[in-house]
């Protein structure tokens, strides 16, 4: 399952704090951590809400902890505050949510991906995000492992945005050997060395070092201190944090590409719906249309120069989704050619069939 | 009625539908045939599909088992349509596929007038009370007569994964509930 | 350092000196509340490389971050135990702290406050109860007192003030007391208490506002206040002889509630041990 591949991919990644609070179609995750954690000396607690859960998350990071928090779309809205603090903050952490139909509470039990959006600007003020999208169990699997390494990398709150379809998906995976698992060291410096400055992504004293590190949500100054009212001081940390990240976004890109000579037409997609659009592309070839295939494994930062090139390629992106229209509104700021959106929500995910028809009677 | 599919061979790929409403076993049948094809080395996927309720909502269980990768991961048609309820039954008999196989509990479904040729019917839920004395086994009846008509999954990985997803002291009784439902599904054949 | 020399030694041993003077206001209670904090570490004799500050937004917050020297986290509005509890369980030899307001912790974390309680892990909560919203300029809080007129409560507030201590007693805390800044030594000596307790502990500290609060009660010193709190104190030995109508508009002070319930984290520690052992054998 999805959901259980996650929670083992935590662990493979050395999670050793879970906090979190039950619900569809995320539960899963927390019931593997609850139960495998303490067999490796980790913890698992779960709290009063969502709000509390990402924000115990943080606190473990600070006393040195790996940590991870799951849930789904409510709850998701919940963490946006907190998200921000992960973020202002440099907190290395995870959080997965398993995307459910919403707006509100919606179709509770039924798969969706409609919080792309709100994985990108759901927290208020200047930042940005680093969010991966699986496409398959195994798929979960080890971009959970990635997600750890590169909030580990860029210090910084990393989204694993699955959605209900995988995450209740039962598929097979197999678990690589552990010595085959590259992890991303927590970056620490020496006593002196600023928690919040001096270089794009600073290193990071914890808690029960004696550094007597201070750590506020509020604008602060390379030390940690708060300053809130210097301008140049929010400037430069805010410019910074974004900066960390969309100067690296070429490193944390990650895709799959599939073009072949002649297509007029392209598939861009991510996350469940990969997987009928890929099958739809393969078919459509069978029966002759030339069709190129563009998947987002990281969907933000966007894979802007990717959806560049297939643009140059093709006279149209076909963008298969399970929301009415999310990615494909961002794929329309790279292209002044016809995006065409193939929305399905409603809980069921499209079928290989009506996306391979939209292939055909655009190419 | 007699074209039973005892010697359906499957090619590439077959898709089954669980169904019935919860509380049945409906997502616990879908996830041991899943489970008995990946040990058969098959590629297999479940998803499922619930309602809020624990207990008496609708509730279906997908199971793809194919040689090779699957990207369809909600099928329109089945091959296969496993109807344990009568309101399930009649959500989901549109989704079998021209040819397709309907098994039912003909306590709990009345496939009416529209019965597909290849129907085969068991009391899945009355042996399990009356032999097992346990109306819950009734999935197992029923998955034994499902795999001793289909023949997809072997019989072995089969059992192994009931032994590994039930609780420890229900195992026998389960396992023998499947076997009724098998026995009972050669002898249709 | 010049800084030596000018401060207590008490002060240089666990303050952040070069963030003095403060930023609170003249007669402000968070003063008093510091104060006598310092001298709580102080007798305990505790290490500042073995504290952890957690604290939410709101003047009280502002106590130990920046003052206080130790790993300081300062979390957002309301959040503060939550972020306590993970920073307790990764952990368990730190001390872990929260000093904030009553709107922080009785207000909009109201509820992260209940269920630590209930869980009774070892956090040692300081909620500096000044009645109001004083930060955003004095606007009606879980812990105003009923009829009171602030910024959004023109015409006197409807409600009824939240008896913290209380709550958290019943929700399952080892210790929880309640003191005044008029009671300086007794609220040291809570501090300490709550700081030697295995489990949740609590302490409610009503502290004056004289600028924000005190601006709408017409109470402008800080001392109208002491009077007030010297006043209206009753010792929680004699408000249990009391009736409900005798005790409204008093504050009861003293140590509400002591018990010795199994800490939460210890008793992770001992099911993670547990598997250490089978796994040794």
């Amino acid at each position: 399952m999805g959901d259980e591949a996650a929670a083992y991919g935590a662990l493979y990644a050395g999670c050793n704090f879970f906090a979190g609070y039950p619900i569809t179609p995320a539960s899963e995750i927390a019931e593997v951590m609850a139960r495998e954690l303490p067999r490796s000396d980790g913890y698992y607690v779960q709290m009063e809400d969502e709000i509390s859960s990402i924000s115990a998350i943080i606190g473990a990071v600070w006393a040195g902890g790996k940590a991870m928090t799951a849930t789904s779309g409510p709850g998701f809205s919940l963490m946006q505050e907190n998200i921000g603090y992960a973020i202002m903050t440099e907190t290395p952490c995870v959080l997965v949510n398993v995307q459910r139909s919403g707006p509100s509470t919606g179709q509770a039990t039924k798969p969706a991906q409609g919080d792309v959006l709100q994985a990108r600007w759901g927290t208020h003020g200047d930042h940005e995000i680093i969010a991966l999208s699986p496409s398959s169990v195994q798929e979960t699997f080890s971009l959970t492992i990635e997600a750890f390494n590169l909030s580990e990398k860029y210090r910084t709150l990393v989204i694993l945005l699955m959605d209900g379809e995988i995450g209740h998906l039962r598929e097979n995976i197999t678990f690589p050997p552990l010595e085959e698992i590259t992890l991303q060291e927590r970056k620490t410096g020496p006593a002196d060395a600023p928690s919040f400055g001096g270089a794009a992504v600073p290193p990071m004293s914890t808690f029960g070092q004696g550094r007597f590190v201070h750590v506020t949500g509020s604008t602060h100054k390379e030390n940690g201190m708060r300053d809130v009212s210097t301008q140049s001081v929010h400037q430069e940390l805010v410019t910074r944090l974004c900066g960390k990240i969309r100067d690296a976004r070429g490193e944390i890109w990650r895709i799959e590409e599939d073009y072949m000579p002649g297509a007029k037409v392209g598939v861009l997609t991510y996350g469940a719906t990969a997987r009928p659009a890929k099958g739809a592309v393969l078919e459509a070839r069978r029966q002759g249309t030339a069709v190129d295939f563009l998947r987002l494994i990281s969907i933000w930062p966007f894979p802007e120069e990717a959806v560049r090139k297939l643009a140059d390629r093709v006279d149209v992106i076909l963008v298969p989704e399970m929301n009415l229209g999310q990615i494909s509104r961002e794929v329309e700021r790279f292209t002044s050619k016809p995006v065409l959106p193939i929305s399905r929500i409603g809980g069921v995910i499209h079928r290989v069939e009506e996306i391979k028809d939209e292939i055909i009677a655009n190419g | 009625m007699k074209d039973s599919g005892r010697n359906w061979r499957i090619e590439r790929k077959m898709n089954i539908r669980f169904s019935g409403f919860g509380g049945q076993g409906i997502i616990l049948s879908g996830y041991i045939f899943g489970t008995a094809a990946v040990n058969d080395g098959k590629s297999a996927l479940q998803t499922q599909s619930y309602g809020s309720e624990s207990r008496g909502g609708g509730c279906r269980s997908d199971v793809l088992v194919s040689q090779e990768e699957i990207y369809d991961l909600g099928p329109s048609k089945f091959d296969v349509l496993v109807a344990l309820s009568q309101s399930a039954y009649n959500s989901y008999i549109g989704s079998l596929g021209k040819g397709g196989i309907l098994l039912v509990d003909e306590d709990l479904v009345d496939p009416g007038s529209h019965t597909p040729p290849k129907t085969h019917k068991i009391k899945a839920t009355d042996i399990a009370f009356k032999k097992f004395g346990n109306k819950i086994m009734a999935n197992m009846v029923m998955m034994g007569f499902v795999n001793s008509i289909l023949g997809v999954i072997s019989k072995e990985s089969l059992k192994k994964a009931i032994r590994d997803n039930v609780a420890e002291e229900t195992a026998e009784s389960n396992l023998q509930a499947f076997d009724e439902g098998y026995r009972m599904g050669k002898e249709i054949n | 350092m010049k800084e030596d020399k000018i401060f207590h030694p008490r002060a240089n041993k666990y303050l952040r000196t070069e963030m003095l003077p403060t930023a609170f206001c003249p007669g402000c209670g968070c003063g008093t509340v510091l104060n006598g904090f310092l001298q709580a570490l102080d007798e305990l004799k505790l290490d500042p490389k073995e504290l952890v500050f957690v604290t939410g937004i709101g003047c009280s917050s502002w106590i130990p971050s920046p003052y206080f020297k130790g790993d300081t986290l300062h979390t957002t509005h309301g959040r503060p135990i939550a972020f306590a509890t993970g920073v307790k369980v990764m952990k368990p030899d730190m001390k872990v702290i929260v000093i904030a307001g009553d709107g922080d912790i009785a207000g909009i974390g109201g509820n992260h406050l209940i269920h630590a309680a209930r869980r009774n892990i070892d956090i040692s909560v300081f909620m500096v109860n000044n009645w109001n919203y004083g930060m955003t300029g004095g606007q009606v809080s879980p812990t105003t007192p009923f009829g009171v007129r602030t910024g959004t409560t023109p015409y006197g507030s409807a409600e009824h003030q939240l008896e913290a201590a209380e709550v958290v007693a019943a929700a399952g805390a080892n210790y929880v007391a309640r003191w005044t800044t008029y009671h300086v030594f007794p609220m040291v000596k809570a501090m300490q208490e709550a700081l030697r307790v295995k489990g949740f502990s609590f302490v409610e500290i009503i502290a004056q506002c004289p600028v924000s609060y005190g601006k709408m009660v017409k109470m402008r010193r800080g001392s109208d206040f002491l009077k007030l709190y010297k006043e209206k104190s009753v010792k929680v030995e004699k408000a249990r002889q009391m009736s409900d109508e005798e005790l409204e508009g008093k504050i009861v002070v003293g140590k509400l509630k002591e018990r010795k319930r199994t800490e939460f984290v210890s008793t992770l520690r001992q099911i993670n041990e547990r598997f250490r052992q089978e796994l040794a054998n």
